[in-house]
């Protein structure tokens, strides 16, 4: 099952890279796509999602494309922000590494969690053990745990835990 | 006007590219760096392609764009992660100017490998140079 579903979204985005059909994909096009999505089902289908039909469910989508938004409005704020950074004189930067906790438990949320972190002002994700998030934060503020926790990776946990859990 | 639109957003999309590499040279070390060129080569980059796909509306150019765009909004920040946490874990320390290091001192106490490897190279040394008088 997991095969099949892996296969069919395989060959969609492939059927998709090829277009426009009716001028540039041929039969061969076809049959090399066939062949590279049964190639990538047979060899990688374990590393795809355990229950995909989580994604169908309308709550999920939902929240998901809420999260899209909210998640642009801090990717082009961090991007003003390391603008800012590396443009002053002074460059004003005050980097370390600090430990931050999650909540959430799913692979999936955790790779989005910590993609989000990456891409958001300030933040690099450097490792990730179990629940604890090891951060590169360019300009640390506050003091412990929870007060980074607060600042990091609360503004994604609530709705990711809404997407993915 | 949608070619006038296509040209603005690549425009911007090249100014936060040239944030990114002024950011890649200024920062002091390879975390810092890591972050301005993830955060700004990412949403540049995907600007460039929006500017790509807005150029092209009615083809099958904008479909192509907007992929690629989704594929590298997933995979820059896995590529930066694996990056910095490989430059972590093959010694490489962070700026002096730092304030805090929670990742040493709770998953690597015994400190980066190169710092436990120099002490074994250096007796190597030692040894090597103490062979030198005999031949």
């Amino acid at each position: 099952m997991k095969q099949v579903l892996c296969i069919l979204f395989t060959f969609g985005l492939w059927l998709l890279l090829v277009a426009p059909w009716p001028v540039n994909a041929y039969w061969a096009d076809v049959l090399v796509g066939l062949v590279v999505a049964l190639l990538v089902a047979t060899l990688l289908s374990h590393i795809y999602p355990d229950n995909p039909h989580k994604a169908l469910q309308p709550r999920r989508i939902f929240w998901f494309l809420v999260y899209v938004p909210y998640f642009l409005f801090y990717c082009v704020q961090a991007n003003l922000d390391v603008a800012y950074r590396v443009l002053h004189p002074d460059m004003p930067i005050r980097p370390g590494i600090v430990h931050v906790r999650t909540d959430l438990t799913s692979d999936m949320a955790k790779t989005f969690l910590a993609n989000s972190i990456t891409l958001t002002p300030g933040t690099l994700t450097v490792d990730i053990l179990g629940q604890d998030l090891y951060i590169h934060w360019i300009n640390v503020e506050g003091q412990g745990v929870e007060a980074h926790t607060a600042v990091i990776v609360k503004r994604f946990e609530k709705i990711l835990r809404r997407v993915f859990e | 006007m949608s070619d006038l639109a296509a040209e603005i957003l690549i425009a911007v999309g090249l100014a936060f590219d040239l944030f990114g590499c002024i950011g890649l040279v200024r920062l002091p070390d390879v975390y810092n760096r890591v972050q301005a060129a993830t955060k700004c080569v990412t949403l540049g980059t995907c600007l460039i392609l929006a500017g790509t796909a807005v150029y092209g509306i009615t083809g099958a150019m904008s479909i192509k764009a907007a992929l690629c765009a989704v594929f590298l909004l997933l995979t820059s920040p896995v590529a930066a992660h694996a990056i910095a946490r490989g430059a972590y874990k093959s010694g490489v320390r962070l700026w002096e100017g730092s304030v805090i290091d929670r990742y040493g001192e709770e998953v690597h106490p015994a400190g980066p490998p190169a710092e436990r490897i120099e002490p074994a190279a250096q007796t190597e040394h030692t040894v090597a140079a103490g062979r030198e008088p005999h031949e």
